[in-house]
């Protein structure tokens, strides 16, 4: 069984965004209106934010250095969301991918208050596109859940009052399941990656199995730059960074 | 038939039925301010939770703050009257049924809270057909629907024998609801010993199963807090915090209903100034406790000075929710020392010179100028003082300073005030405290959602949405005692004509006091001129 993770190399990061735009156009993310972005209700599933967050930047003027840090979900092996939720609308899969269930979410925000990386975001309107954009929406659907009967999770456009967050692209892992199974063999390492891993500008972002040793995740694992995000909180997460330098 | 006294008759039983023009209006008044709510809830409903003032990162607000409180007040009730019952307290008697009132309609509309805060309201019943056992959530759900079954019976139990009265007394002009209803619902008592003696044993098997059943749900609704890492919310004292702060707001949530009911139903020979004493003790010894706890959280806190603690409790300390904070602190410092001034000071002090109104005005505003001269920074050069001058936070901080000495020659001036009205003494602290104990749960909820660790610090203002849903919850709160008031009596008759035979019984006897003896001498020491003289 895989255990899917990613490594995310800072020293070859640019900070382009690219991640978020392209998880945007997969994961079909309406963009937030200005008043409501003024409020913080945007919702970017893959954020790039200042680091370290809410601090003077490092230095004095004009020695002063910007770092950015790019923040998809976390993926953690004891993930403080699901225990939370009241209802099972998310969940940690057989692959370690954690899901959202839009179906079953009664929009409670436990799991959006629990969670130490604010990788989750709530739907304080239903969705809205402009008409150019609604016809270009992802047409990919994921609605047969692995514990539940009625779910629907990834690019499908989301109810109202629901919690959604990045799933490491559920939809193309569940292509990739398809397809191997039509081949007649397991899931490979390769066999998949999330959008944001094919779009990164400075190949930053590396996808790939875990539980495999010879995989590129499991040897950039290994390195003495790696760390992980807000280690102290317990959470283990499956996201993991190169330092810079 | 039942048959109950004359003066019971006349306070108790009659007023229910008459129902006079101020009842109509105030009742119209509320139930409009409920149906303002329903509107609002049904708009939040259609245009989305965007409407209120909640977002990324403060994903929760008011509704959270009222769930908090709301749940809290509820305590007042069952657990006060299961502990004094079990401990088999006199005094008891008078308060038990409003007590018992308020956390039945406390627990409605706190759970209400909960409903409007959901994205999906129409999903509310997953959380008992897909529950997950591990989220505090649902802990919750099943400690409040445990502690929402338990206090209704409990409520109800005692009130058996007083609806079998309003039965049987019921004048013949009654309305014929009104004696179907009590027929109904008086279940066949007819008040025989075997009867008696069931009831007995149920209200006291009911008794002690509440209480585990209250701290439950305190301590639960704190572990929704404190189960998640956020900072300055994953702390063990929590539970116990929680719980003490639910008690201490109950008793004054409690002070205010039963001064409310005494003025309307003219209940003075019922509730007593020796009533309002003794719940003032326990409401003095809470305030303490609940001192101890929030300095105890902050102390730690302080000390600590984690990385993403120390932002959390800068802002309530002297950040953007200093307000809220300070004017909590020091409600519960006025509440304490307007319950304390009255019982601690002698009235032969009255002729001391500080109680004289010019005297202690004088003394206040002196240690006042004082004490802005001490804070006033010092400054070097004139820019910077002007600038300190005219910055918002100097000026704050002044006038809190002031605020704080006018309460103290307020309270100077107040104290043989206080100590002739006690009731309105502790009218005014019960009033400090729930307003403090309302701020608590905001200074709790909101300054941890507005700092998170890994998200931009935000800001929280709550909208006309979320105000109004607040309004007309309190206004649901008022309209259900309006009803229930009307319809059952707001003092146990049954328990009132126990207690008085209990203590005509103690009258009539005669304690024996031990014997006198002077106190043996000790040696050669002296201390004084008089030491030696034996005691009389």
């Amino acid at each position: 069984m895989p255990k899917w993770s990613m490594v995310i190399d800072l020293d070859k990061c640019v900070a382009c965004q690219g991640c978020s735009i392209a998880c945007r156009m997969e994961n079909n993310t309406p963009a937030a209106p200005p008043d409501q972005a003024a409020m913080g209700r945007e919702i970017r599933w893959n954020d790039v934010f200042p680091w370290p967050p809410n601090q003077a930047e490092p230095g004095e003027y004009p020695h002063v250095k910007t770092y950015y840090m790019t923040r998809p979900c976390q993926h953690c092996e004891n993930p403080p969301c699901i225990k939370v939720c009241p209802v099972q609308a998310t969940y940690k899969g057989e692959e370690g991918i954690v899901h959202q269930n839009y179906s079953r979410c009664i929009g409670c925000r436990f799991c959006t208050v629990a969670c130490p990386y604010g990788v989750r975001y709530f739907n304080w309107y239903a969705p809205e596109w402009d008409p150019t954009m609604r016809q270009h929406l992802n047409p990919d659907r994921v609605e047969s859940g692995e514990f539940v009967q009625e779910h629907t999770e990834g690019p499908i456009p989301r109810p109202k009052g629901v919690v959604e967050k990045c799933t490491f692209c559920v939809q193309r892992h569940d292509k990739a399941l398809k397809k191997a199974a039509e081949e007649g063999r397991a899931l490979r390492d390769s066999d998949y990656i999330p959008a944001c891993v094919q779009t990164c500008t400075g190949k930053a972002r590396y996808f790939g199995d875990m539980e495999n040793p010879e995989s590129t995740v499991s040897l950039l694992a290994q390195e003495r730059r790696a760390f992980r995000l807000l280690e102290e909180v317990g959470t283990f997460p499956k996201v993991i960074y190169l330092r810079e330098g | 038939m039942l048959r109950v006294e004359d003066r019971e008759l006349k306070k108790l039983v009659l007023p229910l039925l008459d129902v006079s023009p101020a009842y109509y209006i105030t009742g119209a008044a509320l139930l409009a301010l409920v149906f303002w709510g329903v509107f609002v809830f049904a708009y939040q409903t259609i245009y989305d939770l965007g409407v209120t003032g909640m977002q990324r990162p403060a994903y929760w607000g008011v509704y959270m703050v009222n769930f908090i409180f709301f749940i809290g007040i509820s305590h007042a009730g069952t657990l006060i009257s299961a502990i004094l019952r079990v401990t088999q307290a006199e005094w008891r008697r008078p308060i038990t049924r409003i007590a018992e009132a308020i956390t039945a309609f406390a627990l409605i509309v706190g759970s209400l809270q909960i409903l409007f805060d959901l994205g999906r309201p129409d999903r509310f019943l997953y959380v008992f057909f897909f529950g997950r056992t591990q989220s505090p959530l649902l802990w919750d759900a099943m400690s409040v629907t445990a502690y929402f079954l338990g206090s209704i019976t409990y409520l109800y139990l005692p009130l058996i024998p007083d609806l079998a009265i309003m039965r049987d007394n019921l004048p013949d002009d009654a309305p014929a609801w009104r004696k179907r209803f009590y027929t109904f619902f008086s279940f066949g008592w007819r008040g025989n010993k075997s009867q008696w003696i069931r009831l007995e044993k149920a209200v006291a098997v009911m008794a002690i199963l509440i209480i585990p059943i209250a701290v439950s749900v305190h301590t639960i609704i704190s572990w929704i807090l404190a189960t998640t890492v956020q900072p300055g919310w994953h702390s063990t004292v929590f539970g116990p915090y929680f719980v003490v702060g639910a008690i201490f707001s109950g008793i004054g949530a409690l002070f205010i209903t039963m001064t409310i009911a005494r003025r309307i139903f003219h209940l003075e020979d019922y509730l007593t100034i020796k009533t309002y004493n003794f719940l003032s003790y326990l409401l003095i010894a809470m305030t303490a406790i609940w001192f101890y706890f929030t300095f105890a959280e902050y102390m730690t806190l302080a000390a600590g000075q984690q990385r993403a603690e120390w932002p959390v409790l800068a802002s309530k300390l002297w950040g953007m929710y200093m307000p809220s904070f300070w004017v909590m602190v020091w409600s519960m410092v006025a509440a304490f020392w307007i319950l304390v001034i009255p019982r601690v000071i002698p009235k032969s002090f009255k002729s001391l010179p500080i109680f004289q109104p010019r005297m202690s005005l004088g003394a206040a505003i002196a240690a006042g100028v004082a004490m802005l001269i001490v804070i006033s920074p010092i400054h070097s050069k004139v820019v910077t003082a002007m600038a300190a001058a005219t910055s918002p936070s100097f000026d704050l901080q002044s006038l809190a300073w002031i605020a704080v000495f006018a309460g103290i020659a307020a309270l100077i001036l107040g104290t043989y005030w206080l100590k002739e009205h006690v009731i309105a003494g502790t009218v005014i602290a019960s009033v400090f405290i729930v307003e403090g104990m309302w701020l608590e749960r905001w200074n709790i909820v909101i300054p941890t959602m507005t700092h998170p660790r890994l998200i931009a610090f935000g800001m929280y203002t709550p909208s006309w949405i979320e105000w109004s849903l607040t309004l007309a919850s309190f206004a649901l709160f008022a309209f259900m005692f309006m009803v229930f008031f009307k319809l059952f009596p707001p003092i146990s008759v049954w328990e009132v004509a126990e207690g008085r035979v209990v203590s005509e019984a103690k009258e009539t006897i005669e304690m024996p006091m031990p014997p006198v003896t002077s106190p043996p001498r000790r040696g050669s020491f002296t201390f004084g001129a008089r030491r030696g003289v034996p005691r009389s």
